[in-house]
C-alpha cells in the first residue's frame, strides 16, 4: 500500500427504526492520506466530515453504522496493512491513542474534570507502554514543554477547570502526540477558541509537524484554517466529496461551483463591493437529497442533466478531482444517459 | 385546550400511560358510583364477623361483620377526596410561592425558600401528624395537614422551572422587544412550568393517598365508623392471624392506586418533555 | 463629527457583576465586565464592536439596552438618558431599539408560530386593527424573505439561516431606529452567513437603521461596519473608522488581533504577532494598562497607570501609553 490510510467507498447509515430504510449520511467517500501529510477536510455543518473521521477510529455508535462495501485500510507501525472496519474491538483499542489519535473541538468536555493533567497524560502512556511511573511523569513533562505550556511542572498537578481553553487544547495535543501516533485526527480543534489563541494553536501544530512523522487530518468549516495548515484538501458537501486537490489548486484552480461559491463568499468579505457574494438556498438535509447532483438547487451553472444524474468524481487535472457535470468527460456524460 | 387533548393522545400512545389512565379512571368511577356498586351499606353489620371471602362477601367481613368490599368502594371516595383536595391546597399555595420566589429572586426568594426548606426538613408524615395534632382530628384537618406538607415540593418545582425559564434566550428576547412582565410570565415562562407542575401533581396525589392511609392507620384521619383504606388497615392489625383478608384487600387497593398514579406521572413526564419529542 | 446626527452616545458605561460568597451571599468582589466604555453611533451607521470571548462586548450591548443594568455611566439615546428611565418608560422606548441574538435556535419561543412571534411586538407597542397588523406582518415577512405559508409554522421547522431571518423580522417589525446585533451570524454556516449579512445591510438602507454590530469575526466586522471599536478585558482600547483601524491599527492589541486572522489564501505571507499567555480574569485585571502583561511593547508606566484615551487622528482614538505626547 502506498498510502498511510486508504478509505474506499465509505458510507455511513443512520438507523431509523425497523420499518424505515436507513439514511445514508455519507456515501462513496474515497480518501488517500499519505505519510506525513496534512490533509484538510472542509465542509459545512451536517456535511458528514466529522462522522467520516469518527469511523476511522471506530467511534461510531448506534444509530450510526458503517455501510456495507466500505473499506478503511491503514498501514500499521509494524508495516502490515490492516482493515480497520473489521478489526476486533480489543485491537482497535490498542490502536486508538497509540497509532491513531484524535483531538476535539471542546477540550473542556474531552478531559475528565476529576483528574489532574498529569493523570490524564499518564493514562494514555500507561495503556500503551510499560514505563515506570517516574519515567511517564518525565515524558508527560517533556510533552507539555513541546506544546509550549508555561510552568509545565505546576500545570501537571492542576485540574482541567483551572486552565483556559487554549491551554486545554495544548494539553489535548500533548495527550494525542505523546505516543507518537502515525495519524492525528483534529476535529475543528480551533473552532471554540478566540482568534489569537487559534493562531497560536495552528502555529503550534505546524511547528510540531516538523518534529513528528505524524499525518494530520484537519476537519474544519473554516477555509482560513485550511489555508494555514493543509497540503491536500477534500471538500465535503451533503455527504459526498465534491472536490479534492492540493491546497493550491483548491484556492487557485477551483473547479467545483460549491467550492468557488464558498471561496467567493469568504473573499468578498471586506472587498470593495458592499453586496456579498452568496450561495443561494440552504444545505439539503440527509434523506432529502435529490437524485441528481446534490448541489443542483443552489448552483449557478445547473443544467437539466444535473438534476437527473449524480455526477461522477472525475479527474480534471492530475491529482485534482471534482464531482460536477461541467468537468465530466464526454464518455462519462454518455454513460449517464 | 388543544394541548390537553394532545397530551392525552400522547399518553394513550405510551402503553404505561394507557394503563395508568385506564386504572385511575376506574378508581374514580368506583369512588363516584360507590353507593350504586356496593352490595351492602358500609357501616351495617351484614354477616358473621370475620367471615372469610365468599361468593356473597367477596372480600370477606371485618370484626363487626361489615362487608369489606363495600367498605373499600366507599373508602376510595375518602382516599381520592383527600388526595385531590390536599394536593390542590399544596399545589395552589406552592405555585404562587414558587412563582414569586423564582421571578423576584433576591430576598423574597430567600425568605420563601428558607421557610420551605424548614418544612421540607421534617419527614412528611411527622409534619402531617404534628399539624393535625395542632388542628385537631378529622377529615378536613387531615386534608389541610397533607396540603401543607405538599407546599414545599410544589414551590421548589415551580421555582426551579421559573428560574430556568427566565434564563432562556427567548425570554430575554421578549424583554428586549418590550413585552410586559405579565405577558412574559403568561406567554413565555408559564408553559415551561406546566409540565413539571403536572408531573409533580400526579406524584403528589399518590403520596397524599399514602399519607392519608398512614394517618388514618394511626387514628388521626377519618373517624369511625366511616371507612378509609388506611383506617381499615389499622383496624385489621389486631386480627391479622384470624382474618388476614381484613388487611390484604385495603392494602392491595392502596398499593395499586399509588402504583397507578406513579405510572401515570412517569409517563406524563416523558410525554411533556419537549426534548423527547420527535 | 457633527453633533446633530448622533443617535446613541455612550458615556463612561460601567457594568460590574458582584462575585458572591459566604453564607449571606455578600458581594466579595466584582467582575468588571464593562469598564468605562464611551463611543457614539450616528444615524444609519454601523458601529462594529470586536474582541475575544469574555472581553465584555456582549455585556456592553445588553447594558446599553438595559437588559443588564449598568453600574454607572450614561447612555444617551436620541438625547434621553436611558439609565434614568423608569421600567415602564424604558419598556415603551424598546420600540425604537432592538436586539438580534446570536442563537436563533434559543431566541425564539418554540411554542409560538412565526405569525405569533411577529405579532407579539406589534401587540405590545401599537394599537392596530387586525387588518393593519396583518399588513405589517406581511410586509416584514417579505422584507426578510419568509414566504406566507411559513407563517403558520414553528421555529424548529426551519433551518438556522431561516430562523435568523425570523428573529430579524421580529426585531425589525416595529421599525426601530437602533439595533444591537449580538453575533448574528456566528452560529451560521459560511454559505448562509453572507446571505444574512446582505439582508442586514439591505434592511439598514431601507429602514434607515443604526447598528451596533457585535462580533468576534474580524472579517465580518470589517465588511459591515463604518466604524469599529476594539475591546479588551472590558475596556475599549481603540476606536476609529473601519478603514483607519484595519489599515493602520495603533494599539498593540489591535495589531496582534488583526495579525491573527487566518490567511485567506495559502500563498499569502503573513507576519504574525504572538501574544504571550491568556486573557486575564476580569475579576482580577492587571494593574495599570489591562493589556500590559501580554503586550510586546510594555513599559514601566504601563504597569502603574491606566492609559488615557487619546484622539491621534480625527476620529481615531486609542488608549495606550505608546502614544503619550
Amino acid at each position: 500500500m502506498d498510502h498511510l490510510l486508504e478509505m474506499r467507498n465509505l458510507s455511513i447509515d443512520l438507523y431509523r427504526g425497523r420499518r424505515t430504510p436507513p439514511v445514508k449520511l455519507v456515501e462513496g467517500i474515497d480518501l488517500n492520506i499519505d505519510k506525513k501529510q496534512n490533509f484538510g477536510i472542509v465542509g459545512e455543518s451536517g456535511c458528514g466530515k466529522s462522522i467520516t473521521c469518527s469511523s476511522i477510529m471506530g467511534l461510531l455508535s448506534f444509530p450510526l453504522s458503517v455501510g456495507a462495501g466500505s473499506s478503511i485500510r491503514f498501514q500499521r507501525e509494524n508495516g502490515t496493512d490492516t482493515e480497520l472496519l473489521s478489526l476486533p474491538k480489543k485491537q482497535m483499542q490498542q490502536l486508538r491513542g497509540k497509532e491513531i489519535s484524535m483531538i476535539f473541538q471542546e477540550p473542556m468536555t474531552a478531559l475528565d474534570p476529576m483528574y489532574t493533567i498529569e493523570d490524564q497524560i499518564v493514562e494514555s502512556l500507561r495503556f500503551h507502554t510499560d514505563l515506570s511511573r517516574s519515567a511517564m511523569r518525565e515524558a508527560a513533562l517533556e510533552m507539555l514543554r513541546k506544546v509550549k505550556i508555561p510552568r509545565a511542572e505546576e500545570i501537571l498537578k492542576e485540574y482541567p477547570h483551572h486552565l483556559s481553553g487554549g491551554m486545554l487544547q495544548r494539553v489535548m495535543i500533548a495527550i494525542a502526540l505523546i505516543n507518537n501516533p502515525r495519524l492525528l485526527i483534529a476535529d475543528e480543534p480551533t473552532t471554540a477558541l478566540d482568534v489569537t489563541i487559534q493562531a497560536q494553536i495552528l502555529d503550534l501544530m505546524n511547528e510540531l509537524r516538523e518534529s513528528y512523522d505524524t499525518s494530520v487530518i484537519m476537519i474544519t468549516h473554516d477555509l482560513g484554517v485550511i489555508a494555514e495548515t493543509c497540503e491536500q484538501v477534500a471538500v465535503f458537501y451533503a455527504g459526498q466529496v465534491v472536490e479534492q486537490a492540493s491546497v493550491d489548486d483548491i484556492f487557485h484552480h477551483t473547479a467545483h461551483p460549491y467550492t468557488s461559491g464558498l471561496l467567493r463568499s469568504v473573499t468578498s468579505l471586506g472587498g470593495e463591493q458592499k453586496e456579498l457574494y452568496t450561495i443561494r438556498g440552504t444545505v439539503p438535509t440527509a434523506g432529502q437529497f435529490s437524485s441528481g447532483c446534490r448541489f443542483a438547487d443552489r448552483c449557478e451553472h445547473c443544467t437539466a442533466r444535473c438534476r437527473e444524474a449524480v455526477p461522477p468524481l472525475t479527474e480534471v487535472a492530475p491529482g485534482h478531482q471534482c464531482r460536477c457535470w461541467l468537468h465530466a468527460s464526454g464518455a462519462e456524460k454518455e454513460a449517464a444517459r | 385546550m388543544k394541548r390537553l387533548g394532545q397530551t392525552i393522545r400522547d399518553l394513550w400512545k405510551d402503553p404505561m400511560g394507557r394503563i395508568g389512565m385506564i386504572g385511575i379512571l376506574l378508581v374514580i368511577l368506583v369512588a363516584i358510583f360507590a353507593p350504586l356498586a356496593a352490595p351492602f351499606e358500609p357501616d351495617k353489620m351484614v354477616a358473621m364477623p370475620k367471615s372469610a371471602p365468599s361468593a356473597d362477601y367477596w372480600f370477606g367481613t371485618d370484626n363487626y361483620g361489615r362487608d369489606i368490599f363495600s367498605r373499600i368502594l366507599y373508602g376510595a371516595r375518602v382516599s381520592l377526596e383527600v388526595g385531590i383536595i390536599a394536593v390542590g391546597i399544596g399545589a395552589v399555595a406552592g405555585y404562587i410561592l414558587g412563582l414569586l420566589a423564582g421571578y423576584f429572586e433576591g430576598w423574597v426568594d430567600r425568605v420563601i425558600m428558607c421557610v420551605m426548606d424548614i418544612l421540607f426538613a421534617f419527614p412528611s408524615i411527622l409534619l402531617a401528624i404534628f399539624i393535625s395534632a395542632v388542628l385537631g382530628r378529622g377529615l378536613v384537618n387531615t386534608m389541610i395537614a397533607i396540603g401543607i406538607v405538599n407546599i414545599p415540593v410544589f414551590a421548589r418545582t415551580v421555582r426551579a422551572a421559573v428560574i430556568s425559564a427566565k434564563g432562556l434566550e427567548y425570554v430575554s428576547n421578549a424583554r428586549s422587544v418590550g413585552v410586559r412582565t405579565g405577558a412574559i410570565l403568561v406567554r413565555h415562562i408559564s408553559p415551561n412550568v406546566v409540565a413539571p407542575f403536572t408531573v409533580q401533581a400526579t406524584l403528589a396525589l399518590s403520596s397524599a393517598i399514602l399519607t392519608e392511609a398512614s394517618m388514618s392507620f394511626l387514628g388521626l384521619g377519618i373517624q369511625p365508623p366511616d371507612p378509609s383504606w388506611g383506617s381499615m388497615l389499622s383496624e385489621a392489625r389486631t386480627f391479622m392471624e384470624q382474618a388476614p383478608w381484613m388487611a390484604i384487600f385495603p392494602a392491595l387497593f392502596i398499593i395499586v392506586t399509588i402504583l397507578l398514579f406513579n405510572i401515570l406521572g412517569d409517563s406524563l413526564r416523558d410525554v411533556l418533555d419537549p426534548k423527547l419529542k420527535t | 463629527m457633527s453633533q446633530e446626527n448622533i443617535l446613541l452616545d455612550v458615556q463612561h458605561l460601567k457594568t460590574y457583576f458582584p462575585i458572591r460568597g459566604g453564607v449571606m451571599r455578600k458581594a466579595v468582589g466584582h467582575v468588571h465586565a464593562v469598564e468605562d466604555v464611551s463611543f457614539q453611533i450616528r444615524e444609519q451607521e454601523t458601529f462594529g464592536l470586536v474582541g475575544e470571548s469574555g472581553c465584555g462586548k456582549s455585556t456592553t450591548g445588553r447594558s446599553i439596552l438595559r437588559l443588564i443594568e449598568p453600574t454607572g455611566g450614561q447612555v444617551l439615546f436620541d438625547g434621553t438618558d436611558l439609565c434614568t428611565l423608569s421600567r415602564e418608560q424604558l419598556r415603551l422606548k424598546r420600540r425604537d431599539m432592538q436586539l438580534i441574538f446570536q442563537d436563533p435556535y434559543a431566541s425564539l419561543n418554540p411554542r409560538m408560530t412565526v405569525h405569533k412571534l411577529l405579532e407579539e411586538p406589534l401587540l405590545t407597542h401599537f394599537h392596530l386593527s387586525p387588518k393593519e397588523r396583518e399588513e405589517q406582518i406581511q410586509w416584514i415577512a417579505q422584507a426578510v424573505g419568509i414566504t406566507a405559508e411559513h407563517l403558520e409554522r414553528y421555529p424548529h421547522q426551519f433551518s438556522g439561516g431561516q430562523r435568523q431571518r425570523i428573529a430579524i423580522a421580529r426585531a425589525l417589525i416595529c421599525k426601530p431606529r437602533f439595533v444591537v446585533a449580538d453575533e448574528p451570524v456566528s452560529a451560521l454556516d459560511v454559505s448562509i452567513q453572507s446571505q444574512i449579512l446582505n439582508l442586514l445591510m439591505g434592511l439598514q438602507q431601507d429602514l434607515k437603521l443604526s447598528y451596533l454590530f457585535i462580533s468576534h469575526d474580524l472579517n465580518v466586522v470589517r465588511h459591515i461596519s463604518n466604524r469599529v471599536g476594539v475591546m479588551y478585558l472590558g475596556r475599549l482600547v481603540e476606536t476609529g473608522s473601519t478603514e483607519d483601524v484595519y489599515r493602520n491599527p495603533l494599539h498593540p492589541y489591535t495589531k496582534a488581533l488583526l495579525s491573527a486572522i487566518p490567511k485567506r489564501d495559502p500563498s499569502e505571507e503573513k507576519e504574525r504577532i504572538h501574544l504571550e499567555g491568556d486573557v486575564p480574569s476580569p475579576a482580577d485585571p492587571p494593574s495599570g494598562c489591562a493589556f500590559h502583561d501580554r503586550c510586546p511593547h510594555c513599559m514601566g508606566i504601563c504597569k502603574e497607570q491606566p492609559p488615557q484615551t487619546r484622539e491621534l487622528e480625527p476620529g481615531h482614538r486609542v488608549a495606550c501609553h505608546l502614544y503619550n505626547p
